[in-house]
């Protein structure tokens, strides 16, 4: 007796044109989209549109939403590119978390301590150079350990993290304002010192400034200098890197002290530059944030503002319906969560496609039997 | 029973764009030996490994004694009488031989080692193998590894044997060997598909011979009818010219002097033990071994690599003056201006960067050139546009990753770059692994080029018809020690072969262990 039976097989596609992998990456964030509106609709009873119209308003509806979700898509952007050179060099940099906890407390304890007597010009500089070594310190001791005894870096950088952490809690203590507030408060609120200044009136001009320059100077130092074909190579194959003679261990070290600076410097942005405080929270969790901004962009930083911007974008546009439905912030990490899943989930349609085969089989008496 | 015991009508396997296999067809008689013959990349083994139950093919028939059948896993495969020893073992070091012939099989919780023992033990004098069966596989020369793989296979009711390349590891002692007990197999009645790309074994064992040509069927002749210039010529699909020129060695000078190295691997192993030799100028040294005989680390030491337990490595430069090289770091060897040029064994994970364009692959030897912090992308751009015009790289553009070329074409621009620095020192590692017969000759003649410029060539090979026809001298190397330097004029492939096996541990001397009661 014959039956046919289809069979499914995941057949590996030949490299995809960019315009069609755009495409489909588009498809994947338009498919989205409909299953957000579908998963809020089903908990509001809302007609879509209202919701929809309630995320826009929500993300760039006044000027102060606008510049708030540039400021936000900045900081994002900015971890994201620091992570870049360690995820090139395949050293998988998890401790972003911590890198920011430790800059901005940096960056705080420069505002609390020099701010106030120092010209604000000096201060700016010692604030943004003190988060830079904080993070770069944060970074070197496991890299150090990586070349020197090869341990793990994912673990290495994720307890970092929790010292981070503990450290912003002692500190939060140290600097509690009000007293009994449990909270260090905004941070020389009347005079402003050590805060980024207003550049043309804008409040958040700064942030912006420093982001850009980052990002340009982190793709030169990527693409065209001597120290960014280093870190490729070690990120390809140690082999191959110890073959031209390249030294792994210092490339390894030099590349994640970059890396972590960067992390540091935009603990600085946040504190200085926007919440004027510190806490456990500060980091809020977008040093993990941006390791899928870095990989969704496979790590092109200009791909990275446009998948950092529209995690944000619906991350605002979603605390906004939160409030206006009566929803709890966790709407929002509901929203970041189906988008994400369609992204990821779009990049292995990018790399497979599924065939299927109809066969032929031949029902046997105890044939086929192992 | 039917008359064959394997027919292929119209199989296709597709890997993205590229069409491995394309409508392809095959028999296979009852107790005959088929040779599938075919360059690398023909698609001989993709063709097999969907007997063996590894891949599904996506058009074609597959009958097995007359059936048609679909084989969608190995257990599938086993279950038809299919048995196939890859060419990378599938063994687990720890475990006996026995233990690795019943690993996976179904049976009781508790199984009975000792009458599974016998009972393999009764398959092995059937078809003539000897094996101690209570070796542990790490305890196993290659060759009994192989006849574990065997073995196992035929205890599992294997009637149709494929073999992928069983010789590549082997002396021609033991190919001899094995030949025999192939022979002996197919007088029991089994069939057999022997995958090769040496034309003269082909000729030795086979009665029927298939050749692949770029996936497709390119005629199947009995062997009989065939010689190794028709073979060839099938395979190629163009004439090809088998002659490999030699020229005299002109005005020696000593150019490395290795004094006594001794190599140890990660587990404190020897992997080169008081290795000694002079590499001079204007010559091609040759080294042959089976594979893993200390081949690699002995290149890697010379390169600055390796890390040299005891002994010294000097290099002579052209003023006269000596270097020792035995501490140095590649950095420190390249600071010196020695031009010591190296194509490893392992091109992507050594000598290239996969997901670099071939400039970026050039710019590996020369990027720290230049002042300042930035790189020179133009010279590099220029020299690997030249090596693609000179040695007929096909690739869509000099922007395209290296890993999307073929083998052969990835080989081309990893030898071309280490030869366009002009090198004093020339270490090659299996410089034609993987390309078309006529390529392989075009690198051949570039090494012997290099040697009438003076350069001193050390290049490793497994093929001893070619080394013998191409180098002045061959250095024979056995589990890390030197068996013998001879000269590549006047010595034959049994020579090679004697000392390549000379010196071996005997490993069924070590001190047994109890055998496992269970598994």
């Amino acid at each position: 007796m014959k039956k046919t039976k289809k069979v499914f097989h995941l057949v590996k596609r030949s490299d995809m044109s960019r315009g069609k992998a755009l495409v489909f990456r588009l498809i994947a964030v338009l498919l989205s989209l409909i299953v957000c509106a579908i998963v809020i609709v089903s908990i509001t009873h809302q007609n879509p549109v209202s919701v929809y119209s309630g995320i826009l308003a929500g993300a760039v509806g006044t000027k102060r939403r606008i510049w708030v979700t540039i400021r936000e898509v900045a900081v994002l952007l900015l971890i994201a590119v620091g992570l870049t050179p360690a995820f090139r060099m395949k050293f998988w940099n998890l401790g972003a978390e911590g890198q920011i906890l430790i800059g901005g407390a940096a960056s705080a304890a420069v505002m609390i301590y020099f701010a106030p007597s120092l010209p604000p010009v000096l201060t700016m500089i010692i604030l943004l150079a003190a988060s830079m070594i904080a993070g770069m310190l944060w970074g070197f001791l496991p890299a150090f350990f990586k070349a020197k005894f090869n341990t793990n870096e994912t673990l290495f950088t994720l307890m970092m993290n929790y010292v981070a952490m503990q450290i912003v809690t002692f500190c939060v203590v140290l600097w509690e304002h009000p007293a009994g507030s449990n909270s260090v408060g905004v941070i020389n609120q009347s005079t402003r010192a050590g805060w980024f200044p207003r550049i043309g009136g804008l409040e958040y001009l700064m942030n912006v400034i420093i982001v850009v320059l980052i990002t340009i100077l982190t793709f030169v130092y990527m693409k065209y200098t001597k120290h960014g074909y280093e870190l490729s190579v070690v990120g390809e194959s140690h082999n191959t890197a110890r073959y031209a003679g390249i030294d792994v261990k210092k490339v390894i070290i030099r590349t994640m002290m970059i890396s972590s600076a960067i992390c540091g410097l935009s603990g600085a942005v946040i504190v200085s530059g926007a919440s004027h405080t510190i806490s456990t929270s500060t980091a809020g969790g977008r040093g993990f944030t941006a390791v899928v901004v870095a990989w969704l962009a496979q790590f092109n930083p200009f791909a990275m503002i446009a998948t950092s911007a529209l995690l944000v974008f619906m991350q605002q546009g979603s605390i906004q319906i939160a409030s206006q439905y009566g929803l709890n912030e966790n709407a929002s990490d509901i929203i970041t969560g189906i988008i994400l899943f369609f992204l990821v989930g779009c990049e292995f349609f990018i790399r497979y496609r599924i065939e299927g085969t109809e066969v032929e089989i031949e029902e046997k008496a105890g044939g086929a039997k192992a | 029973m039917a008359e064959t015991a394997i027919e292929l009508k119209n199989v296709t396997k597709r890997f993205g764009d590229v069409v491995a296999n394309d409508h392809i067809n095959l028999t296979l008689k009852h107790g005959e030996i088929l040779a599938l013959l075919g360059e690398n990349g023909s698609g001989k083994t993709t063709l097999m490994n969907m007997l063996a139950g590894i891949y599904f093919p996506d058009e074609g028939e597959i009958f097995v004694d007359g059936h048609e059948v679909t084989i969608r896993s190995p257990k599938e495969s086993h279950a038809l009488g299919l048995g196939m020893i890859h060419q990378h073992f599938k063994l687990i070091d720890v475990l006996t031989a026995a233990q690795n012939i019943v690993l996976g099989m179904d049976g009781p919780v508790k199984m009975d080692m000792k009458a599974l023992t016998k009972d393999i033990r009764r398959v092995c004098e059937r078809d003539g193998f000897e094996l101690d069966l209570d070796k542990k596989i790490y305890e196993m020369s290659v060759s009994e590894k192989q006849t574990t793989e065997i073995v196992k296979a035929l205890y599992r009711g294997a009637d149709i044997l494929i073999l992928d390349e069983p010789t590549a590891v082997l002396t021609p002692q033991e190919t001899e060997k094995l030949f025999s007990a192939l022979r002996k197999m197919k007088d029991n009645g089994k069939s057999i598909i022997i995958i090769t790309h040496k034309l003269n074994e082909v000729m030795e064992i086979s009665d029927q011979v298939t050749v692949l040509r770029k996936g497709k069927n390119a005629g199947t002749i009995n062997t009989i009818d065939a010689d190794e210039r028709t073979l060839a010529e099938m395979m190629v699909g163009d004439h090809v010219d088998l002659n490999i020129e030699r020229s005299a060695v002109q005005a020696p000078e000593d150019k490395v002097e290795v004094r006594g190295i001794t190599v140890r691997n990660n587990e404190g192993l020897k992997t080169l033990d008081n290795v000694s030799f002079t590499a001079h100028t204007g010559e091609i040294l040759g080294i042959a071994g089976t594979s893993g005989s200390g081949q690699r680390e002995l290149l890697e030491a010379i390169a600055g690599l390796q890390e040299v337990e005891s002994g010294e490595i000097f290099y002579k430069a052209p003023d006269g003056s000596i270097e020792d090289l035995t501490k140095k770091t590649p950095a420190q060897i390249q600071d010196l201006k020695i031009s010591l040029s190296f194509v490893p064994e392992d091109r992507l994970g050594m000598g290239l960067v996969g997901n670099m364009d071939l400039t970026g692959n050039m710019m590996l030897r020369s990027y720290k050139e230049g002042k300042g912090i930035f790189t020179d992308r133009k010279k590099p751009r220029e020299l690997a546009e030249k090596i693609v015009d000179k040695l007929e790289v096909v690739t869509p553009s000099v922007e395209t990753p290296v890993r999307n070329l073929s083998g052969g074409n990835v080989q081309k621009v990893l030898v071309g770059r280490e030869i366009a620095s002009s090198p004093q020192v020339l270490m090659v590692a299996y410089p034609v692994r993987g390309l078309d017969i006529n390529s392989s000759y075009s690198i051949y003649n570039l090494l012997g080029e290099e040697k009438k410029k003076g350069v001193a060539v050390i290049c490793v090979g497994e093929d001893l018809d070619v080394l013998i026809q191409l180098c002045d001298r061959i250095l024979v190397l056995s589990e890390g020690t030197v068996t013998g330097i001879v000269d590549a004029r006047k010595t034959t492939k049994d020579e090679l072969g004697i000392l390549m096996a000379k010196g071996r541990k005997d490993h069924s001397h070590r001190k047994k262990q109890e055998p496992e009661e269970a598994v």
